[in-house]
């Protein structure tokens, strides 16, 4: 448990991080709160020349919501995103998911930003960020682009994010006023990662539904979707369980898994529409 | 004479002696992060060691090429079985009389098995080497399954063994065989089987886990070439003992080895045995003149440092038809893994897992137990029990439950018509041991009472009634265990590890202001010795227990003794507290006597002084007679206060208790949630019911853990699956249940003040009561048993495979 030596690089802003990216290239990674990244260096399994931490970045901080979007600096801490009251009453589901994510001490450092570009399909929040239909902003050499999360997850820990690109901020739209949300979460014990989880919004005529660690990316579903704005729960689970492909692992075998991320699924959705207006 | 209006109860009081719920002394310096663990000793020039480890579970380890590794900075040395040869320590006994690799010798037998040591100026750089090391292995075929290890096609594990007909316990009679070891009569209890109007048959796996104690085990090694002499700080359960047998394997003279064990935080079983890294750390501070310090990492320990459990047991029990136990048969597969590191008494290498019989009166018993050799981690040590104590309490607390399903009959009554009632105590298993006190039956009725046992029974077919109309998907599992355990290893007659004797001691010194200082050849490891062993000796002398200083861990000052596992401290070195406490109070009423002018027989101890029989306002306090003892001429008695004891304890002691666990089991989720869990112990004396508390509360949540989710895992590859606390269940603050804890006190009649530990009861007794109350809740579909941990697929499964999921 004791990781590699490495450079450790401090900048103060997102122009001159992306020029030792530049520089190093696949020698170099981004460190956030650093709780998936530096595990993976002490275990070896992630050897890197160059460590590029991210906090004095002050353009990858804030929390903003105007205009019928929030917008989520990465480097918002899971922390600061649950005591934050805007978010808490425009997007509940951010706030469920968060403090179902590990324990408070690994929420005072774990960030958003890293939460979603880590591609581990164990984390919780690019589930609900394909449910909520979020973009994700990228800051590279050639610019800005802006990436939506049902299309970012490629596999295990590959993602549509280029080696040299920082992801900066992540822009949520709110859903319509009176849209039920919720994220249910099946685990073995406070710090795991899900055995299966489910996040769910669900308005008066639409609905978005997506699961967490039971494929190796997440797995967002149209038809899953469609069934439930339908009204066919169901036709919600069985899209649902045609999309996933969970491995097995200590957790459990695959029927098993199968079984408790349809009873998980259907929890979410009974949550949901119970908080519908 | 001078006037003391203090009433007796006020001074009983000030002692803080028996009873009293002190504060515990060792928080003040624990909760303040001011505790002095292994890791926390940093000496000048030290060095750190690091192993390079085998990925594999069996392999030939054809080559090992260290220039890489030397060639890293602050890299000094790197030493393999060939290094350690010449010296004859490549390969160490283990406490159970077989023998270890300290570093692979030409073979691994286990994933994580220690390869080669790495030193290095530091501890990153010894990483750094580690990671440089190349080794050459060739895979062999793996087995993992005990069962499959004693066919005769099983592949060779102990290559060194081959041919060996005998070994350290007896015949052997495969390569992979270990030992036989039986207790009771076969024949008899063959015939009672056969002949029984109700046999239950089942087999139990208590499934392999491990003590995980919070600090990992590691050592610092220092031989210091000018004075010779050699000094090793350690995560030690028994400094002493390892002491003695470093000095036979070294030929370091035993006066020049000094074994001290700082601060430990949590032993439980994991830090009795002897391992590679301690060896390779003095070998290499032997090498470089330097101390040598190394830590194991999480996954180093729980991949490589005892295991504990891993017993397959095969019970046979009969019965009349209205439920009076007639005879019992267990046959057990115990697996050890690649090599038997036990750390059992010498005469017992299946622990006392003849305590099986539990607290029931069963005329004839027989118990047989085959060790075997597997691709696994060697180990197999009391994780938080006496030996093998856990094993055989849920071995017999589940085979009550398959015998009531059998009968038909409530598993509570069943139980009491089978008690080993108060008047038959002490009384002669029919496995060997005299258990010395109990009244069984007083504990069941209290529980019973305690908990609402008819309510809860109600509430239960309630919500199976409610289940089964397709209202709820929640069934509640109601857990009984009565358990009796045995501890305080133990009688020299018949308990010895390695040849050595397991009495154990203490050393009292008075000071002349009347304050002391205690030495005991135990170890704490957060059981809160110095606040305990304190009160035993303010209730016996009258010194308050504030005023006593307690030591531990440091041989060149303790006395002798052998350690602290298997709950005997209190047992046996409480014991010989009890008793150097009464060798002062004896000399203390001399001199009393003489200062108060008055016959020997004509004083006495009344709380913390020695007063003139029929004239109480005539006394000496102990200060005062203290200082007396240091300071004035009294004829006939030399100076001084002080006293050792080292005690042989008559017998072992028999702890037991009732617990009784209300679990709420979702079918669809195989999710738990434990609604009440009542823990009724009775260690007879006791010494501070605060401590009991929290000692109960320990023991409960790891048994908690073991039984819901705890394992040491393995595929068939022999790839451990288990190694982080990402998959090895400890749980949180969250996950624990809450407790109610009660007692009965039933003394030790042996014991100078009828104490029987209470450390490992909780362990004991809660494991078998979760897993029941897992069982209960299926009980009425037809569930018989299931193996633990009883983790969320798991009961699922137990839900699916009877058909609950529709
Ligand atoms: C005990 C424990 C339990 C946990 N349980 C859970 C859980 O239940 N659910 C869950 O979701 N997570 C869990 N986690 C993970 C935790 O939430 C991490 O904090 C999170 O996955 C990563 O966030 P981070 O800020 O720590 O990122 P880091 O570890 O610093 O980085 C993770 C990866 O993302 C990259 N990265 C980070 N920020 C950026 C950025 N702005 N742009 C581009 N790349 C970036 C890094 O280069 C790295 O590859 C757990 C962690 C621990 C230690």
């Amino acid at each position: 448990m004791i990781p590699a030596g490495f450079e450790y690089h401090r900048p103060a802003d997102l122009a001159a991080a992306i020029g030792i990216l530049q520089q190093h290239g696949d020698e170099a990674r981004v460190v956030a709160g650093g709780h998936s990244l530096i595990p993976m260096m002490k275990l070896r399994m992630a050897e890197l020349g160059h460590l590029v931490d991210l906090r004095d970045i002050g353009e990858l901080r804030g929390i903003g919501i105007a205009g019928g979007t929030a917008e989520i600096g990465a480097m918002t801490t899971q922390h600061e995103l649950i005591g934050h009251g805007g978010l808490a009453s425009a997007l509940p589901v951010l706030r469920e998911a968060a403090l179902q994510i590990a324990d408070p001490q690994v929420r005072y450092l774990g960030t958003i930003g890293g939460n979603v570009a880590n591609g581990d399909p164990g984390n919780d929040m690019p589930a609900v960020m394909q449910c909520l239909g979020a973009r994700f902003r990228l800051c590279g050499p050639e610019g800005e682009r802006e990436v939506a999360a049902r299309d970012f997850y490629e596999a295990a820990f590959f993602t549509a994010r280029a080696e040299e690109e920082i992801l900066s901020r992540i822009l949520i739209p709110l859903p319509p006023e009176g849209t039920g949300q919720a994220y249910v979460k099946q685990k073995r014990k406070i710090g795991d990662y899900a055995t299966a989880a489910a996040a769910v919004i669900a308005g008066r005529d639409s609905a978005s539904v997506a699961m967490t660690n039971l494929s190796d990316t997440p797995v967002w579903s149209a038809e899953a979707g469609a069934a439930l704005a339908a009204g066919h729960v169901e036709g919600c689970v069985e899209a649902m369980l045609a999309a996933i492909d969970p491995q097995e692992d200590m957790r459990g075998p695959i029927p098993f898994k199968k079984h408790v991320a349809a009873v998980v699924l259907r929890r979410a959705i009974g949550a949901a529409l119970a908080r519908r207006a | 004479m001078k006037d003391d209006a203090t009433a007796p109860a006020d001074r009983s009081a000030g002692l803080k002696g028996l009873g009293c719920s002190r504060k515990r002394v060792e928080d003040v310096r624990f909760t303040q992060g001011r505790g002095n663990y292994v890791d926390d000793i940093k000496l000048k020039g030290m060095l750190s060691g690091d192993f390079v480890r085998s990925p594999y579970a069996h392999a030939r380890v054809v080559s090992v090429d260290k220039d890489a590794a030397l060639a890293v900075p602050g890299v000094l040395a790197v030493l393999t079985a060939q290094d350690l040869e010449p010296l004859g320590l490549h390969w160490m006994p283990t406490l159970a009389g077989d023998r270890q690799m300290v570093l692979a010798d030409g073979k691994v037998l286990f994933q994580g098995q220690e390869v080669a040591f790495v030193v290095a100026t530091d501890r990153y750089a010894a990483a750094d080497g580690v990671a440089a090391v190349e080794v050459e292995y060739e895979e062999l075929p793996v087995v993992t399954d005990p069962f499959r290890a004693l066919d005769p096609d099983a592949p060779v594990l102990r290559e060194d063994l081959e041919g060996k007909t005998e070994g350290a316990h007896g015949a052997r009679r495969h390569h992979n065989h270990i030992f036989t070891w039986e207790a009771g009569d076969r024949e008899a209890t063959e015939a009672v089987l056969g002949e029984a109007e109700v046999v239950a048959e089942e087999m139990i796996h208590y499934h392999r886990t491990h003590p995980m104690p919070l600090e990992t085990c590691g050592c610092v090694a220092s031989m210091d070439k000018v004075t010779g002499k050699l000094t090793v700080w350690g995560t030690f359960q028994a400094p002493h003992a390892v002491r003695t047998v470093a000095s036979l394997i070294s030929g370091i003279a035993e006066h020049n080895i000094r074994i001290v064990s700082p601060d430990i935080g949590g032993g439980f079983g994991n830090k009795v045995g002897v391992y590679p890294g301690y060896v390779c750390s003095i070998v290499a501070s032997i090498v470089t003149g330097r101390p040598v310090k190394w830590v194991e990492s999480r996954m180093d320990n729980l991949m490589s440092t005892a295991f504990a459990r891993d017993y397959w047991m095969k019970g046979r029990i009969a019965a009349t038809k209205d439920g009076k136990i007639t005879g019992l048969r267990c046959h057990v597969t115990a697996d050890h893994g690649g090599f038997d590191a036990c750390a059992d008494p010498t005469k017992f290498p299946a622990g006392f897992m003849n305590i099986c019989t539990g607290s029931y009166d069963i005329p004839v018993a027989y118990l047989e137990v085959d060790g075997v050799y597997t691709n696994k981690a060697p180990g197999g040590v009391a994780y938080r029990c006496s030996f093998r104590v856990t094993e055989a309490a849920y071995f017999i607390e589940r085979m009550i439950e398959v015998l009531a399903i059998k009968l038909g009959m409530d598993a509570a009554e069943l139980r009491r018509i089978n008690f080993i009632r108060a008047d038959q105590f002490p009384y002669q298993s029919a496995l060997g041991w005299e258990y010395d006190s109990g009244d069984y039956h007083r504990a069941w009725d209290k529980a019973l009472e305690a908990v609402g046992y008819d309510a809860l029974r109600a509430e239960q077919a309630q919500r199976l009634e409610d289940f089964r109309a397709g209202k709820t998907r929640k069934l509640i599992g109601i857990g009984l265990t009565h358990f009796t355990e045995i501890v305080g290893a133990g009688p020299v007659k018949n308990c010895d590890i390695l040849g050595l004797g397991m009495f154990d001691s203490c050393e009292i010194r008075i000071h002349p202001t009347g304050s002391a200082i205690a030495r005991l050849g135990t170890i704490s490891q957060g059981q809160g010795h110095a606040t305990t062993f304190a009160q035993i000796i303010a209730s016996e002398i009258g010194i308050p227990a504030d005023d006593i200083t307690l030591e531990e861990g440091d041989t060149d000052t303790a006395p002798y003794g052998l350690g602290t596992y298997g709950s005997r401290s209190t047992p046996v070195a409480g014991a010989a507290t009890a008793m150097a406490a009464r060798k002062i109070r004896a000399k203390a009423q001399m001199i009393a006597a003489y200062l108060l002018e008055v016959h020997d027989d004509d004083v006495e101890f009344d709380i913390d002084r020695f007063a003139v029989k029929g004239a109480p306002e005539r006394f000496k306090t102990m200060k005062e007679i203290a200082f007396a003892a240091y300071n004035q001429a009294i004829p006939g008695i030399e100076p001084g206060l002080e006293a050792v004891s080292y005690y042989d304890p008559p017998n072992m002691t028999y702890p037991f208790g009732a617990y009784i666990c209300v679990m709420e089991i979702d079918v669809d989720t195989g999710d738990h949630d434990i609604r009440s869990f009542y823990a009724l112990d009775d260690c007879g004396t006791r010494i501070n019911p605060m401590i009991i508390e929290g000692q109960v509360h320990g023991g409960a949540t790891e048994g908690y853990a073991i039984a819901m989710g705890q394992e040491i895992a393995y595929d068939a590859m022999g790839n451990h699956k288990t190694a982080t606390l990402m998959d090895f269940f400890v749980p949180t603050s969250w996950e624990t249940p809450h407790y109610t804890t009660d007692f009965t006190v039933t003394p030790s009649p042996h014991h100078p003040i009828g104490a029987k530990g209470v450390g490992e009861s909780p362990n004991v007794g809660s494991v078998p009561c979760f897993s029941n109350a897992v069982h209960d809740a299926f009980r009425p579909f037809g569930l018989v048993h299931s193996h633990m941990p009883h983790d969320q697929w798991r009961v699922w499964k137990i839900a699916h495979d009877l058909g609950l999921h529709g």
